[in-house]
């Protein structure tokens, strides 16, 4: 299992995303490798993704995918990412 | 997974903006005065934005601005700016805007390590509101501090 984060820069806010989706797959007990990358590299870095997360604004960006693309609303919000998460995993 | 120390220069109380760019450039000003980038980076800050949206509003009432690692980064830092008044970035939900941290990393893995820690202070639901009420400097060390702790 693959999780991509995307965020402008690839740093920042996709990291946030990358550090409490790691948090939640802990703590649902599920194994899966997150990275956070930016927009510009994300048909190549999540081209074998299961999940991307990230913000409405990258939605259209992102373009076609095989991955299910959610959107994160409260980066800090775990039990939104867990719930979310929990949707498009299980 | 320890913040950047957060010198009295890189955090400012009660600044006033009149929008999004201004206060933006508050952030990014407290990182060049505490000797973490030059001004390009604040550049790079704003157009992150200005091409993207203001997908940099992660929470309600907080906006991260940050930009790609380069050469206008000399150290890895932080600053924190609250808002004498709220500015609205245009977010769907999390307008408006109280507190504007402004993130700077040498290396994309230093920058994940300080987002570590912001992620540990910020998932409280509280330390937003707080932040932005802080009195002092040292109240704000506080609560990112006491959350990295928990």
């Amino acid at each position: 299992m693959k999780i991509v984060t995307i965020c402008g820069a690839g740093i920042g806010s996709s990291g946030i995303l990358k550090v409490n989706a790691e948090r939640v797959l802990q703590r649902l007990g599920l194994e899966a490798t997150v990275v956070a990358a930016d927009i510009g590299s994300v048909a190549r870095v999540a081209a074998d993704a299961q999940v991307i997360l990230t913000s409405a604004e990258f939605v259209e960006a992102i373009g076609p995918t095989r991955a299910d693309v959610v959107v994160i609303e409260n980066y800090f919000d775990t039990d939104e990412l867990s719930r979310k998460l929990e949707v498009a995993i299980g | 997974m320890t913040l950047p120390e957060l010198a009295d220069r890189a955090i400012v109380l009660r600044a006033r903006a009149a929008d999004w760019r201004e206060a933006v450039r508050i952030a990014g000003d407290a990182l060049v005065d505490s000797g973490c980038t030059t001004s390009e980076y604040t550049d790079a800050m704003i157009r992150m934005v200005e091409d993207h949206g203001p997908y940099i509003v992660i929470a309600p009432g907080l906006a991260l601005a940050h930009a790609r690692p380069g050469g206008a980064v000399r150290c890895d830092g932080l600053s924190v700016v609250t808002l004498a008044g709220p500015v609205d970035f245009g977010h769907a939900h999390h307008d408006p805007v109280r507190v504007v941290i402004g993130l700077a990393g040498v290396a994309p893995d230093a920058h994940l390590a300080a987002v570590a820690a912001l992620a540990n202070a910020f998932n409280d639901s509280a330390a937003i509101s707080a932040v932005a009420d802080a009195p002092t400097r040292e109240a704000v060390r506080a609560i990112l501090e006491r959350s990295e702790r928990s």
